[in-house]
């Protein structure tokens, strides 16, 4: 019966067809890809950041206090001018003036006060004790977002550090928690 | 060549395999569209149980949060091949078992075109299904990444996942060469007389659906033959460290795989337009239009698979145009729930078996289309995508509609099949405890997935608790209920009660007087074509003798 074998064969080339389409659809993709300027691999994204309010700024001022304790601490700006929304850091510097290690720990507090709950640390060396050998000075960074949700009646943001000496810390930690140095 | 292409002249002796090998090389050898869709059913129905017992494990393993019966490794292996199992082992090779005991006798054609290619098209498919099973013995076990073998982690499974990707060929081959069988047949073999618009509407829609076959199964080849060049030959076509595009792997499976889904159903459609009319006693309402639906899904099927993807980060637009064609596809679908529905409208309907499952899969299959919809829309799916909202809304399609249509079909032409009528009681029991346990298991996901509850995990929070337990406890009455199903097969092709002759409740013939004989006789067709005949595909139990078995 021809017309069958003709119909075989008209089949079986739609189907090799169907197999090739399958890798045309490979060429295709990143053809439309490429135009519509999506998913293209080889550039790197573009990132933006929508949550970043760009129509308000906040001025956050930086201070550095140390509590009976002989180390130097100052931040490296006094203050900055910051949208809410947008991921800052900033970086502090601490040295230890005494010939022996001595460990301390941050505390911050913010002014007005209940800016607090808006100031979101991402990194901070409050979150853990420091222990600096002795003579050493150290950068240490902050990073941090100012919430949207900010009230709108602050305009400024007094970030401020107070160092605390934790007593008896460097003996138990010996000597390795100098070399460690830095966060954990 | 010459001999793949069956000769007519030797057709109408249909027993022309008498005289050949008996035993089990009657059954490898056999080129008989007969024989041949009775080995499908009997693999599909095997290939079902497999995959209900994976299912029945998963469902075990989730009785209860925490891990109690099997390591999170392998539940995943689990729930790969058994979709993979139910989709290609189970519902597909159903379906072309039907094809090829009922369209020869639907459309009077004395056997399939390619009798001998239809030989190997099924015993393709043992061979897959032994490759399948037994990746679960390579080391690092069957593939885990799911029936939709996504990448990246298809390229990186071990080499059960090789087995996996011949399987996957193998059954497509199998499944493009069955298509090809069809298409021909019913494009070249129809007795005179019977038109296309004439034809039964289950030729219809397996027509429709093997174009679907060859159309999308060579895609699905090129993808997992992708997936083998990027695992053993350096290719990068989904590898996003060599510059290729994991996400590049799901269109390219998608475009599989959406028309895939509709030729699961498509089937299925066909089967309960057989059944609907013969159990209202009124002829199908809306022959013309189902036809163009049925077409129009085909068609609108290619342009919708992005519905799998609305979480890929895809532009607004894209999400848009993909979630406006596929609630298109709706109203074609709409269409056939309406013409099935009218067809029962004042009609004088009886509820044996066939029908209660018909009727059961309007339904329940109605139910899923409409959840359907609610995945299709971008903003919703987003939060449900790869929760068990989606799990409850396939099994609701695929578990309620395409196999209650192959359990309708089977109640339906069993008699035809085997000269015996089933038994009534059995059937009966079958289809409540079916559509009861079905819904028990499958309900409570819709509630899981709207939770949160994400598919494929096999350990889960404390709160979906009480939902997975009732599931389980459906799942394992369902699989139960399935053995009642094989009773009733065995005892019907065992022997019992002869099918009725001219029975006075269940005729074909509402529409007019239709042949006894098959209308293999173009004089006879002849006559009586200007009404359509329902006869081929009608019950058998009409008194239809010329078909009855070897
Ligand atoms: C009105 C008709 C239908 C619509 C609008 C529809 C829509 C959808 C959508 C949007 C999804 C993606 C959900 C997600 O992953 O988040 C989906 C998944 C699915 N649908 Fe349908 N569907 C319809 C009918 C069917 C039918 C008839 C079948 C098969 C018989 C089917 C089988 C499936 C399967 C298997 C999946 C899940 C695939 C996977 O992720 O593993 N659907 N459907
Ligand atoms: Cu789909």
């Amino acid at each position: 019966m021809t017309g069958n074998r003709k119909m075989l064969i008209k089949l079986t080339v739609v189907a090799i067809g169907m197999f090739g389409f399958g890798f045309a659809l490979v060429p295709f993709y990143d053809k439309i890809c490429e135009v519509s300027g999506i998913n293209n691999l080889l550039r790197a994204d573009a990132v933006t950041n929508t949550q970043v309010d760009l129509a308000r700024s906040v001025t956050i001022e930086f201070d550095a206090n140390t509590h009976a304790m002989p180390w130097r601490f100052r931040p490296l700006e006094s203050s900055i001018a910051v949208h809410p929304g947008q991921l800052t850091t900033v970086t502090y510097e601490v040295m230890n003036t005494l010939d022996r290690p001595v460990s301390g720990q941050a505390i911050p507090s913010y002014g007005p006060r209940n800016a607090a709950q808006y100031f979101r640390k991402l990194e901070c060396f409050c979150f853990s004790k420091q222990t600096l050998a002795a003579g050493e000075r150290r950068r240490m960074p902050v990073t941090f977002v100012v919430d949207s949700a900010l009230p709108s009646d602050v305009g400024t943001i007094t970030l401020s550090y107070t160092f605390f000496e934790v007593e008896g810390a460097v003996d138990r930690a010996a000597g390795s928690a100098v070399a460690q140095g830095g966060r954990s | 060549m010459s001999s793949i292409a069956h000769d007519p002249t030797h057709g109408h002796e249909h027993d022309h395999h008498a005289h050949h090998p008996s035993g089990v090389m009657r059954w490898i050898t056999t080129t008989n569209h007969k024989d041949i869709g009775s080995l499908y059913l009997w693999f599909s129905f095997i290939m079902f149980l497999a995959g209900g017992v994976m299912a029945l494990t998963i469902r075990a393993e989730l009785f209860q949060p925490g891990l109690q019966i099997v390591q999170p490794e392998f539940f995943n292996q689990l729930t790969t091949m058994h979709g993979l199992v139910m989709v290609f082992g189970a519902i597909m090779p159903a379906f072309v078992g039907f094809a090829n005991w009922q369209i020869p006798l639907m459309i009077g054609a004395p056997d399939m075109a390619f009798a001998r290619m239809n030989n190997w098209s099924f015993w393709l498919l043992p061979v897959a299904a032994i490759l399948l099973m037994g990746s679960f013995l390579a080391p690092g076990g069957a593939s885990a990444a799911g029936w939709t073998l996504y990448a990246p982690l298809s390229v990186q499974m071990g080499m059960g996942m090789d087995m996996l990707i011949f399987a996957v060929h193998i059954m497509g081959a199998s499944s493009i060469m069955g298509a090809i069988n069809i298409v021909t047949t019913i494009l070249n073999m129809r007795a005179p007389g019977m038109t296309l618009m004439k034809m039964p509407l289950f030729c219809w829609t397996w027509l429709i659906t093997a174009y679907l076959l060859i159309a999308v199964m060579p895609v699905l080849a090129g993808a997992v033959t992708m997936l083998l060049t990027d695992r053993h030959f350096g290719t990068s076509f989904f590898n996003a460290a060599g510059g290729g595009d994991p996400v590049l792997y799901q269109h390219v499976f998608w475009f599989f795989g959406h028309p895939e889904v509709y030729i699961m159903i498509l089937p299925a459609f066909g089967i309960v337009s057989q059944i609907i009319p013969t159990f209202s006693r009124k002829p199908l309402f809306g022959y013309a239009s189902m036809v163009y639906a049925t077409s129009s899904i085909a068609i609108l099927s290619f342009i919708v698979w992005a519905h799998h993807m609305f979480t890929t980060g895809m532009p607004a637009a894209g999400q848009l145009f993909f979630m406006y064609a596929t609630m298109l596809i709706a109203v074609p679908t709409g269409v056939k729930v309406f013409n099935w529905v009218a067809t029962m409208w004042k009609g004088s309907m009886t509820f044996e078996t066939p029908m209660l499952f018909a009727v059961g899969f309007i339904f329940v299959f109605t139910m899923g289309g409409f959840t359907g919809l609610i995945c299709a829309i971008t903003p919703i799916d987003i939060q449900i995508q790869d929760t068990y909202y989606v799990v409850a809304h396939f099994h609701y399609v695929l578990v309620a509609g395409s196999l209650f249509a192959i359990f309708a079909g089977t109640y339906y032409w069993l008699p035809k099949w085997t000269g015996h009528m089933y038994d009534e009681g059995l059937g009966r029991l079958h289809f409540w405890a079916s559509i009861i346990f079905f819904n028990i298991t499958f309900f409570p996901m819709h509630f899981l997935g709207l939770a949160g509850m994400p598919r494929r995990i096999p350990d889960y929070a404390l709160q979906f608790a009480d939902f997975n337990a009732i599931a389980t406890v459906g799942a394992f009455g369902f699989g139960l209920s399935q053995l009642i199903f094989l009773a009733a097969v065995l005892k019907c092709v065992k022997g019992g009660q002869r099918r009725p002759q001219r029975s006075g409740t269940v005729r074909t013939d509402s529409s007019g007087p239709c042949p006894r004989q098959r209308p293999t006789i173009p004089s006879k067709l002849h006559r009586l074509s200007s009404k359509r005949c329902w006869l081929t595909g009608g019950p058998p139990w009409t008194g239809d003798q010329t078909s009855a078995p070897r």
